[in-house]
């Protein structure tokens, strides 16, 4: 008899149960462990209080990035909190035997960076990390998920997590994107649709001509803010992107073993007549830059339109409409264009590897950031810096007036000193604009490294369109392939 | 080990806003610690206080007077949103709540939040709604959360019933950890891992740097 037809998700799920006790959630073994400063210390505070080691310290790998300074790494770090903080991470990598990539390693990196580039995410697993933008292994077609810290503790204690099995969300963006959209302005389309609930308990997995086309790094950038959609995972089928794009990583397998595991990467996909719990169609031909306005990631609409009024929106958001424009010092209906900023920044594990430094860089080459404009442009790892720095982005970006940093997390998360003062306006890279979110009183535009690169010009949200690239032609996909 | 957790009777905080998200729950920069510690001052910092540190005026919700050592929270939708990080269940546990009513909770917070014995009561829109009303006419009247009838009876004996994993509920109920409930399987897991060689080892790399 025929199987029945699965879905990406069901093969992975299917491969990973371990037991599944009538009522209980099922367990689930986890294949990789990705473990950062800022929420794990309670977990190996209670292994301790439970006499317990890591299981499978081999399946495991830290690094620090959240409350790690960006700045020359020879300075003290002068929050006593974060200090302490780092300092834990590595004593706890040391007592537990867990390989570490800290301060002054060149591997150190934000830990959804350092995955893929180190070869660490592959096609299948599941792999787990207490950070909510894990859903950016699922670009790889992994089942990679944010976890709390008891969920942390059961990890490093069993290797495995109770889990219910999510349902399945399929989103097909169709056609090709117009030169100047690029994968941030996909998944900024996608949660203004959808809202920032509109993926709860489920996972999305993102189909279509549109996202084929993207680059492994544009892949990484939709899958990281599926968690901003609400899903806790994102999803894309590896293919020969995928494939290329591993091949030769320190972590990746080799010879005789590469070849069994792409054999086994290409029964991945979801059959052909699988069914999913629920399915979008967004029409790619069609988007446009995306920017935010408000105070959820839901809040964004196209650089070229309109801030909504009130009576564009249901009468149930109208309130949270208001709240977000009293935040943010916006009027209802006004464009999104045009708005004074007062900082750009450019990084976060959203957009940190080294296609978005050369998307920024093509439009930054031979350009001046407007005046009394501070921009910081914080690569996602010690890698991506290194690179970034062999092609000569680090003095493009210092000429046009930029701050090149060490890497990190940075202002997407504001806990290590980079961060918007009260009231200023930033133009951002990342994920998240919640009050408060990159410092508190700062008020937040999500965008595109284009999009945030033209405004930096400027000095104002500004359509990534109406500036030509000066090197290489005009500033087309995020894709670096343009700006060689 | 978690304190078996049966029921709660309260008053009610109401925010009735949707899509709290966890930066507003617990700022990101009260994740510096390395212990629980502190955290109820964390909850709901940025609503309660100036950016200068000032507490504001009309105080915020779980600062208002008459809210004082409520331990039931009736919020919007979707509430939770955001950062998986646990310092937000934490915080809420700590300042005293127990039990949240919403239509919908963020999933990676739903899940911290049962794992801390925080209830999420999720209710539909109507019935939100309803409980709303019910707090604008009898603002102090007490409700209790009674997880082992998984029952909800309000002020005037009105009563209904909710929905939760059956799962978390036994483990609340009893004060008993998941860790120890895994860790029972294990014979099971080693078996699974006998026939699934692991996908990558993280310290073989260290040899070749």
């Amino acid at each position: 008899m025929a199987e029945k037809p699965r879905t990406l998700l069901e093969k992975i799920w299917d491969d990973h149960v371990v037991a599944s006790d009538l009522g209980a959630p099922a367990i689930l073994a986890i294949d990789l462990h990705l473990v950062h400063e800022v929420t794990s210390p309670q977990a190996f505070t209670g292994l301790r209080e439970r006499g317990m080691k890591v299981r499978k310290p081999g399946q495991t790998v830290a690094t620090a990035d959240h409350s790690i300074p960006t700045l020359d790494p020879s300075i003290p770090i002068a929050d006593e909190l974060a200090r302490k903080q780092l300092a834990q991470i590595e004593e706890n990598c040391r007592e537990f035997g867990i390989p570490f990539h800290g301060k002054g390693s060149p591997t150190r990196g934000i830990v959804h960076v350092i995955g893929p580039e180190l070869g660490l995410t592959q096609p299948g697993m599941t792999i787990v990390c207490g950070d909510s933008h894990t859903a950016t292994h699922g670009a790889f077609g992994a089942l990679a998920f944010g976890i709390g810290t008891s969920e942390i503790e059961m990890v490093l204690a069993t290797q495995t997590l109770l889990q219910r099995k999510p349902k399945t969300f399929k989103v097909e963006v169709s056609g090709r994107l117009q030169p100047g959209v690029g994968a941030k302005d996909i998944i900024l389309a996608l949660i203004a649709r959808i809202g920032i609930g509109g993926g709860t308990g489920h996972v999305i997995e993102y189909t279509g001509d549109a996202i084929r086309a993207l680059s492994m790094e544009e892949r990484m950038t939709v899958c990281n803010m599926s968690i901003e959609g609400g899903a806790r995972a994102g999803l894309i089928a590896p293919d020969e992107t995928t494939f290329a794009y591993l091949k030769g990583r320190q972590f990746a397998p080799r010879g005789a073993a590469w070849d069994a595991a792409v054999t086994r990467w290409r029964k991945l996909p979801s059959d052909a007549g699988a069914t999913y719990d629920r399915t979008i169609v967004i029409d790619g031909d069609k988007l446009e830059p995306m920017v935010t306005y408000g105070t959820n990631p839901g809040m964004g609409v196209p650089v070229t339109g309109r801030i909504p009024a009130l009576a564009d929106v249901e009468p149930g958001a109208r309130d949270d409409l208001e709240r977000a424009l009293a935040y943010m010092g916006l009027e209802a209906g006004s464009s999104i264009a045009g708005r004074k900023l007062d900082v750009v920044f450019i990084g976060s594990c959203t957009n940190g590897r080294i296609e978005d430094m050369r998307a920024a860089a093509s439009v930054l080459r031979g350009r001046k950031v407007a005046a009394g404009l501070r921009v910081l442009v914080v690569p996602g790892s010690q890698q991506v810096k290194k690179q970034a720095e062999s092609e000569g982005l680090d003095e493009v970006f210092r000429s046009a007036g930029a701050e090149w940093r060490e890497s990190g997390c940075s202002m997407c998360i504001a806990m290590n000193g980079d961060q918007l003062e009260p009231g200023e306006y930033g133009i951002s890279t990342s994920n998240r604009n919640f009050q408060g979110r990159q410092g508190k009183g700062g008020r937040t535009f999500l965008a595109s490294p284009l999009t945030a690169a033209a405004s930096a010009v400027t000095g104002v949200v500004t359509d990534p369109r109406t500036m030509a690239a000066t090197a290489a032609g005009p500033a087309t996909k995020t894709s670096a392939v343009e700006v060689h | 080990m978690p304190e078996p957790f049966v029921k709660v009777t309260s008053a009610v905080i109401s925010i009735p806003r949707a899509n709290i998200d966890t930066d507003q729950i617990c700022p990101a920069r009260f994740l510096k610690i390395t212990d629980k510690d502190g955290l109820a001052d964390a909850l709901f910092f940025d609503w309660r206080f100036t950016p200068d540190g000032a507490r504001r005026v009309p105080p915020s919700f779980i600062d208002e007077p008459h809210n004082a050592g409520r331990q039931i929270l009736i919020v919007g939708d979707n509430f939770g949103a955001g950062s998986s990080r646990e310092h937000a269940p934490w915080a809420l546990r700590a300042w005293g709540i127990r039990a949240i009513f919403s239509t919908s909770f963020a999933d990676i917070f739903s899940g911290n939040a049962l794992k801390n014995a925080l209830l999420p009561v999720v209710v539909s829109a109507g019935r939100l709604a309803a409980l709303q009303a019910l707090i604008a006419t009898n603002p102090d009247g007490r409700w209790t959360v009674d997880l082992e009838a998984q029952k909800v009876t309000l002020p005037d004996g009105d009563s209904f019933g909710f929905e939760i994993d059956p799962f978390a509920r036994t483990m609340i109920l009893a004060g008993t950890d998941e860790i120890g409930y895994v860790r029972s399987k294990l014979p099971a897991i080693e078996a699974w891992e006998a026939g699934h060689p692991a996908r990558v080892d993280t310290r073989a790399g260290a040899a070749a740097r």
